[in-house]
């Protein structure tokens, strides 16, 4: 399976997503904001990190990038594309995901591990994964998702809520919700689910000894459904 | 020419920003101030001296990348 990182100006987590998608089994190349092409491949990436210094708003410069225009066709013929945090960013101000992520509710830059759930397994990304909560990192300071009340409504009918923050027993309430997220909103698919967006890092939980291991499951599961 | 633009939060989208200056204001002791909501103002050159074609343009940079739509109103002024 191939895979494609997008490397923007501050981009900051496209390395340790290279490392994860290669230890998982994926061929991974790196590819340049500036470049027009990208390679073939069955999953291109936008990393986390401040691209272009969150100017104007966060991933919007990123999103009228050179490469983007790939991503669109890309994403827009069902290939699968992944954006974390910032590149969840970039998604919504694209256009390929609805909504947009406004800065955290408490004014705060949050750092720390959270809990999310699964909400739809009906899709490539989490068909088959064995946990039904993972716990992974968050690092962010717009990562509220807000949409308007009919595009929340379309988001529900269509099963398009990926994951929510929840406790360590899958409880979703406003104490757990770490940023004021609508409906405790941490991640959302486009409609029909090759597209997902999230806040929260699952390449930083694919060592035990380092942090949680339940990127693992994430990334093990991905390929495997691209198999 | 220069065209001036104002980009602001859509009434009831939150505004951390502007409720802590907010606070901040009334902790000074502007307690006449009931609430405060941060904006972004452009200065835009622009190489025409034909303001209605500049303003055109202007409010097409304005949806295409200058506000989000989703969360923000402009005026051009």
């Amino acid at each position: 399976m191939k895979s494609a990182v997008i490397i923007f100006p501050g981009s900051n987590c496209d390395r340790d997503m290279d490392v994860a998608l290669k230890k998982f089994g994926f061929k991974n190349q790196m590819v340049w904001h500036n470049d027009h092409e990208i390679p073939k491949s069955d999953l291109i990436v936008l990393p986390g990190g401040f691209s272009y210094g969150d100017y104007l708003r966060c991933g919007s410069i990123a999103g009228k990038s050179k490469i983007i225009k790939s991503v669109v066709e890309f994403a827009n013929s069902g290939g699968l594309v992944l954006g974390i945090c910032n590149g969840f960013q970039i998604l919504t101000e694209t256009g390929l995901l609805p909504g947009v992520l406004l800065q955290n509710k408490y004014q705060k830059f949050i750092c720390k591990n959270v809990h999310v759930k699964i909400n739809n397994k009906e899709n490539k990304y989490f068909k088959n994964i064995k946990k039904e909560i993972l716990e992974l990192h968050i690092a962010h300071n717009e990562g509220n998702y807000f949409c308007s009340e009919d595009e929340l409504k379309s988001l529900i009918n269509n099963n398009q809520i990926a994951v929510t923050y929840c406790n360590e027993n899958g409880k979703e309430s406003d104490e757990v919700n770490p940023n004021g997220a609508l409906s405790n909103i941490a991640g959302i698919f486009s409609k029909n689910k090759n597209i997902l967006g999230m806040m929260p890092h699952p390449e930083r939980m694919i060592d035990k000894y380092l942090s949680s291991n339940d990127g693992s499951f994430f990334f093990e599961n991905l390929i495997e459904n691209l198999k | 020419m220069k065209i001036k633009v104002i980009v602001t939060l859509k009434d009831g989208v939150l505004d951390p920003q502007g409720k802590a200056i907010q606070q901040t204001l009334n902790g000074m002791n502007f307690s006449e101030v009931k609430e405060v909501r941060q904006g972004k103002y452009f200065d835009i050159e622009v190489n025409t001296e034909d303001e209605k074609k500049a303003k055109t343009k202007v409010e097409e940079m304005c949806k295409k990348l200058l506000a989000n739509l989703v969360i923000e109103d402009y005026k051009i002024l």
